[in-house]
């Protein structure tokens, strides 16, 4: 059966019909693996070009282009907060702002919290620069970030 | 001036701007209706003569673009939306798709009516999960309501929409990067020629457009190409290569302001104008020493250079690499220069690809000479050894397949040329400015 579960491959399966070649499915195969596992493991890797028809090193080439994909090494937590790092957030306070959420968190960026549920990062720009300074937590950005507001918004996670 | 009226963000901030429904009673999708009572070639030729150029960056003419797919071509054709807004500072495309969907969907069907393609992928940026979810369900609607789909209102025209995320990398907002991401490989952009209108997307003729530029081709439908020339700056009579800067163009303005926000102006304001009549004025009371006329890979304009007017001609005018995505960023007089051009230099020098050595090379040594001077170990001759490196990097020089190295480059050329007393005196009074905070991000 191997570590993609059946759910998972027909979701991958799903994307087929939009692309003139399965090639084309990587980058969405990666996404629907590493959000379902929190990481993308060797043996994923094989199974994914597996269904694509591609070498498993194609898709690992791709993977590691992409640092946003993570290994068995580095495996995500329940949610994923990013800081921007980048010119407008810089000017606001974005890099004091890191600072302070690694602190709370005890970890460095790309590290996980002790309880597993936040992985912090920084991130270059998240084209939210007119609430700088901003973090993504997963996929949803959060606007005009103070210390106080970032702990109360970990608070929640 | 008094009279314009935005029409790229009219609906913007309104109650269920997203939904299909609120867009069709704000007229929407009559455009596309219009376009296919057309021929392909008179809506080509409509984008043409509006002097419509393309918004992500480059200012090419779109129509010029499109008309550069082979003839008479048995398809597929693509058309690939560039939707990874990712140049620092730049947000006016997650406005239109978080709030406004259907405008940029809109363009995005006349703009396939007129080139002849019958598939669209958006590259989406992956941060901009509410765009992706607001865009998502926009055509899903569309899908159901037949404005997409085979056969679209009995034309005989078919169009299908795919959305496609990245994975948080700069270089995939070049063209061909773009491409080689969306076959599923690493974001390497190709050698031109052969253009993406000749052989791009899975090797067939492709188009790639900005976002931006989508919401303009679904105005110029609805309002005319005279419309749209009858606002903005024309063609700079002692430039026989400048095509003018005509229309609407979306202003993005952070930094050191008190508002910072995205706002909608006919192309030529200033950043004077942006700062002091939309921005809030300078923050704190403060000056302004530099400002970032559209994205960091432009350049700097200097405290003297602000009446400079960001159409796609200026800056260029004030040795900046061009308009890009006029996406301003205001610099107060309480920062270190050397600071900010800093913050360039890592952005760079994390986000080069890697394919071409003297961008790889060049953003990591400009990054480390940087880091160097701000902890205050920095020599006269760094400044003359930056420039070497950046003079040497990019298709300007000719020694790199894309144009990210002449961006990466930029900053530094211009930095150190407009603001080399303060890199001079940083480097002598022996100036120190690295914050704890660095010590998180050496690694990468």
């Amino acid at each position: 059966m191997g570590v993609l579960s059946e759910e998972l491959r027909d979701q991958i399966r799903a994307q087929f019909p939009n692309y003139p070649n399965k090639r084309a499915v990587v980058l969405p195969a990666l996404h629907l693996v590493q959000d379902a596992q929190r990481h993308v493991s060797i043996e994923a890797v094989r199974e994914i070009a597996e269904l694509l028809e591609l070498h498993p090193s194609e898709v690992h080439d791709t993977m590691t282009f992409y640092q946003f994909f993570k290994d068995e090494k580095h495996k995500l937590g329940k949610h994923r907060v990013w800081v921007c790092r980048s010119i407008s957030c810089m000017l606001r306070g974005g890099e004091e702002l890191l600072q302070h959420m690694c602190e709370k968190l005890h970890v460095h960026p790309g590290q996980t919290s002790a309880d597993g549920k936040v992985t912090m990062e920084f991130a270059e720009c998240l084209g939210a620069c007119d609430g700088a300074p901003c973090i993504l937590v997963d996929d949803e950005a959060h606007m005009n970030i103070t210390p106080e507001k970032a702990d109360e918004l970990l608070k929640s996670l | 001036m008094s009279t314009f009226e935005p029409t790229l963000l009219a609906r913007i901030n309104k109650p269920d701007s997203q939904s299909l429904d609120t867009y069709r009673r704000d007229g929407g999708y009559e455009g596309f209706k219009k376009a296919l009572g057309m021929a392909p070639v008179d809506v080509i030729n409509l984008v043409k003569d509006s002097g419509l150029r393309g918004r992500g960056g480059a200012g090419f003419p779109t129509g010029l673009k499109w008309t550069f797919l082979p003839k008479d071509h048995p398809g597929p054709i693509y058309l690939a939306i560039n939707g990874d807004e990712s140049e620092p500072a730049t947000f006016n495309n997650r406005i239109l798709m978080e709030q406004d969907p259907h405008q940029v969907l809109e363009g995005i069907a006349i703009s396939c009516y007129a080139i002849k393609s019958k598939k669209a992928y958006i590259y989406l940026r992956y941060e901009y999960g509410r765009s992706y979810r607001a865009l998502k369900k926009a055509i899903e609607e569309c899908y159901a309501a037949g404005l997409f789909g085979q056969n679209i209102h009995g034309s005989g025209f078919d169009l299908d929409v795919v959305l496609h995320r990245g994975a948080a990398a700069y270089i995939c907002g070049e063209e061909t990067g773009l491409i080689e991401s969306l076959e599923g490989k690493r974001a390497w952009p190709r050698i031109k020629p052969p253009f993406p209108a000749i052989e791009g997307l899975f090797r067939k003729p492709t188009i790639v457009n900005n976002i931006e530029t989508m919401a303009c081709v679904k105005q110029i439908l609805d309002r005319g190409a005279e419309w749209f020339k009858s606002m903005g700056v024309p063609p700079d009579p002692n430039n026989p290569r400048d095509a003018g800067s005509y229309g609407p163009k979306l202003y993005c303005i952070s930094g050191h302001v008190n508002k910072p926000g995205c706002v909608e102006l006919p192309m030529g304001i200033t950043a004077r104008q942006l700062i002091d009549e939309h921005g809030g004025g300078v923050w704190k009371g403060r000056k302004a020493k530099a400002v970032v006329p559209g994205g960091i890979s432009m350049g700097f304009l200097s405290a003297s250079e602000l009446d400079t007017p960001l159409d796609f001609n200026g800056p260029g005018k004030v040795g900046c690499l061009g308009l890009g995505t006029a996406a301003i960023t205001v610099i107060d007089d309480h920062t270190s220069m050397v600071d900010v051009l800093f913050n360039c230099a890592r952005f760079f020098a994390h986000e080069s690809c890697g394919q071409c050595t003297p961008c790889r090379e060049g953003t990591a040594w400009m990054h480390k000479i940087l880091a160097r001077i701000r902890m205050g170990e920095g020599q006269s001759r760094d400044l003359d050894l930056l420039t070497e490196v950046a003079s040497s990097m990019g298709i300007i020089p000719g020694t790199t397949i894309c144009g990210l190295s002449d961006g990466a480059a930029w900053p530094i050329k211009n930095a150190i040329k407009k603001f080399r007393s303060e890199f001079e005196e940083y480097i002598q009074t022996g100036l120190k400015t690295v914050k704890p905070s660095d010590a998180l991000m050496e690694v990468h």
